[in-house]
């Protein structure tokens, strides 16, 4: 699987012979292994993505709180178009996951492709909105939530843009028909990731919203 | 990411492959051990530089005027130079010795092993892991040659200092650039490695292995992972933060009206308070990221040698797991002077209290298992004995340091510096001794001088506490940390003795080095050739050639019937009985 994103996981050990002997979650039982490193390894990222947001948000609250320069960002509109996007995407995704589990592969294409692409308008309409409050005479420094605004969307935006690399490679695959049971992984694991930073836009919208 | 088909069976041909991008977790281990050793080198003449100018503050030195042509006009070092020394010290230190060597160096290469797996969970991370490691370093180390030099604000790059630019002094400008840089890539590069170990333990263990049976060599590697990822990513964000009131005119950590070199800064209404709580987030988890691996060496160590299972198995692992969760709740006990509030300081002074439990578990487990039993004096088990001591003492001053109200006092000075080179620096670094010792035969396939070892390890012994014990003298003498000169001042002057005995002291530590160094590279080529366990140790490693083949166990997969730690185990036909043992060898 070259150019696949768990493909660098080792072909795995053969199975075991005979029964486990107590491995207790432990022992390689054949692909298994390797599809459950990958979701490992997803964790673990989501887990990191979480603490540094939470770092961020930590020291949203505390700026926001100690000093009286604080003044509220009125939201570029299009974010709520945005949001809708957003889950719109994940939606699809879903779709897709379930199209492919009932062996639906023409509906799964269409599906993933339309994640895809609303996945990209997301981004694109971020953009727009700073666009929108550059023209509004809002910059990263003009005030602290703006800073926070600027570097929050930045942020997520990035981990959209890792997102959508991941859902793009799975669609060219797909479309080139070239979806083999191996890269069942590579699909749920961009999926996971996705969903994940669309709650996590869902969070900083309410972030926003409630403290911004 | 495009990345090579890998045959799990055959080891890659050509040198770039095999030596240099190689995605064996056994070549990544020891390319991670190496970038260490080279870091180390930096870090310990920056120590001895800073160590000199201490006791001679006014000394003309003609190739300090060479290297520093402004810092060090005239061959007399200025008091930004010393700083920045100080900064770069601490910077390499703790980030690519401490953090790298015990963790990724010995982590990567035998914690496949011990588990039992053939590489680990994502080779191509795994080498990613370890070149972005090689680039921060190279960032880092490229502050020493830019204008203004390295920067100066400790390795804790406390803001305003580090926030506000060359205005703040010489090494604020682009020397401090780098060195958020820098660590911001390490941060990515702990993060990759950090999916690979968790992913790796997690899944890739042998039949048999069940986590009650991994070696604590494996269980401190896998917490150290667990805080190194939530750690690096909180630093990750306040170094975005801390890039972005450099250079883009935010104030998160700056705030109003503040008066620099007689300019009033635009910034306002931030607080370098806000960095000082994300930074000991990451920063106290930091100092186990660099002990854990140590403590999980000196137990399996400590066991071997003594010929006795480690004492409380289970209680070990429940004081590393209470261990890494506590050391997330305390990081307040290193911020009492910041003026907060005396009921915060009182909760983060009991947690930090109450990570002595684990820690006296620990330490008296590890006596347990040293009581009656016929110690094998080798240099690894003389290293782990010393791992032991240090702890203990570095531990106990920690206690002091831990009141509030004693903090007050201490803090700013040298007991502070006595305290965290004893427990985070020295005991770590007899960790890695320790490490090396006992591993060297299985890595290279040779054993080391045992004679050169131990003399190796008396005199560093003796010298790292004649280095270190004094400072807390000072300390309680009332000699402030962070000066660069002691002869203005009354009653530093009447110290310095004191700090001209621990300079020749350094001199002495740093020489006996060499013998080490030798002793690695000489052993390497010339050692006695080792047998595949040549210490009658329990775990897997023992049962591989040394070095091992590139898949580890030669295309076998390992069964494990046994715990780690089988030693003098009554019936048994050996004193040992090795993991992969049959189930039945004890009861005949």
């Amino acid at each position: 699987m070259p150019g696949s994103i768990t493909s660098d996981i080792i072909k795995p050990p053969a199975p075991p012979l005979g029964g486990g002997f107590g491995g207790g979650g432990g022992g390689s039982d054949g692909w298994g292994a390797s599809r459950r490193a990958s979701m490992t390894g997803l964790m673990v990222l989501l887990a990191a993505t979480t603490m540094a947001f939470a770092a961020f948000t930590s020291a949203f609250v505390v700026r926001r709180g100690i000093s009286n320069d604080w003044i509220a960002l009125p939201l570029p509109r299009i974010v709520w178009a945005n949001t809708a996007v957003l889950l719109a995407s994940s939606l699809m995704l879903e779709l897709a996951r379930r199209s492919l589990k009932s062996g639906r592969r023409t509906a799964f294409n269409r599906y993933w492709t339309a994640g895809t692409v609303l996945g990209a308008l997301f981004l694109l309409g971020q953009a727009f909105a700073w666009w929108q409050l550059n023209a509004a005479g809002i910059f990263v420094a003009t005030n602290p939530s703006s800073s926070f605004f600027y570097l929050l969307t930045a942020a997520h935006g990035l981990h959209i843009l890792g997102g959508l690399t991941a859902l793009v490679y799975v669609d060219v695959q797909a479309l080139r028909l070239r979806l083999g049971p191996g890269k069942r992984t590579a699909v749920d694991v961009s999926a996971v990731f996705w969903h994940f930073v669309d709650g996590l836009w869902l969070f900083l919208m309410v972030l926003f919203l409630v403290w911004g | 990411m495009s990345s090579p088909i890998i045959h799990a069976h055959h080891a890659p041909q050509g040198f770039i492959r095999r030596w240099v991008f190689s995605l064996d977790h056994k070549v990544i281990g020891i390319q991670y051990y190496f970038l260490a050793l080279f870091s180390v080198l930096i870090g310990m003449s920056l120590s001895l530089l800073m160590r000199y100018h201490m006791v001679h503050p006014d000394a003309k030195v003609a190739w300090f005027a060479k290297l520093w042509p402004t810092a060090a006009q005239g061959g007399i070092m200025t008091p930004e130079l010393y700083l920045s020394l100080m900064t770069m010290h601490g910077t390499i230190m703790v980030f690519f010795v401490l953090t790298t060597a015990p963790q990724s160096g010995f982590g990567n290469y035998f914690l496949p092993i011990q588990i039992g797996a053939e590489d680990m969970a994502f080779p191509v991370l795994n080498m990613m892991s370890f070149w972005t490691t090689f680039l921060a370093l190279i960032v880092m180390v490229s502050a020493f040659f830019v204008q203004g030099g390295p920067p100066l604000a400790g390795w804790t790059g406390y803001p305003p200092l580090s926030a506000i630019g060359p205005l703040a002094g010489p090494g604020e400008g682009l020397g401090q650039t780098l060195w958020i840089v820098s660590i911001a890539i390490f941060c990515g590069a702990s993060l990759m490695g950090a999916i690979n170990f968790i992913a790796t333990l997690i899944d890739l263990r042998c039949q048999g292995m069940s986590l009650m049976r991994l070696p604590l060599t494996c269980w401190t590697w896998f917490v150290t992972a667990i805080l190194g990822l939530l750690g690096f990513a909180v630093l990750l964000a306040a170094g975005v933060l801390l890039v972005l009131d450099r250079s883009a005119g935010t104030s998160f950590f700056i705030p109003g009206g503040l008066l620099v070199s007689d300019q009033i800064l635009n910034h306002k209404g931030g607080s370098p308070l806000l960095w000082q709580h994300l930074f000991w987030f990451f920063g106290h988890p930091e100092v186990y990221i660099a002990i854990l691996p140590g403590m999980g060496v000196t137990s399996q160590v400590l066991s071997t040698f003594a010929r006795k299972p480690i004492f409380g198995y289970r209680a070990m692992v429940y004081a590393i797991l209470s261990i890494g969760f506590l050391g997330f709740l305390v990081w307040g006990h290193h911020m009492f002077m910041s003026g907060m509030s005396p009921y915060s300081a009182m909760a983060f002074s009991v947690l930090t209290m109450a990570i002595g439990v684990p820690s006296a578990i620990k330490t008296f487990n590890w006596i347990g298992t040293l009581w009656g039993a016929k110690i094998r004096f080798t240099t690894a088990m003389l290293f782990a004995l010393g791992f032991v001591s240090l702890f203990v003492t570095g531990g106990l001053s920690g206690i002091f340091l831990g009141q509030p109200a004693l903090d007050l006092y201490f803090h700013d000075t040298y007991f502070v510096v006595g305290h965290f080179h004893m427990i985070m620096g020295v005991a770590a670094i007899f960790g890695m001794f320790a490490g090396t010792f006992y591993w060297f035969p299985k890595m290279y396939g040779r054993m080391m001088n045992e004679t050169l070892g131990k003399i190796h390890f008396y005199v560093t012994f003796v010298g790292v506490y004649a280095i270190f014990t004094p400072m807390h003298y000072l300390g309680i003498a009332g000699n402030p940390r962070r000066y660069s000169d002691f002869t203005n001042f009354d009653f530093l002057g009447k110290l310095l003795p004191v700090h001209s005995f621990m300079t020749q002291a350094a001199y002495g530590t740093a020489a006996i080095q060499i013998l080490f160094f030798f002793n690695l590279f000489w052993s390497m080529k010339y050692g006695r050739k080792a047998p595949i366990n040549p210490w009658n140790a329990t775990t897997l490693e023992w049962t591989v050639p040394s070095p091992p083949p590139f898949d580890n166990f030669g295309g076998q997969h390992p069964v494990v019937n046994h715990g780690p730690y089988e030693y003098s185990v009554p019936g048994a036909p050996r004193d040992f009985i090795m993991q992969t043992d049959p189930p039945d060898v004890h009861a005949e």
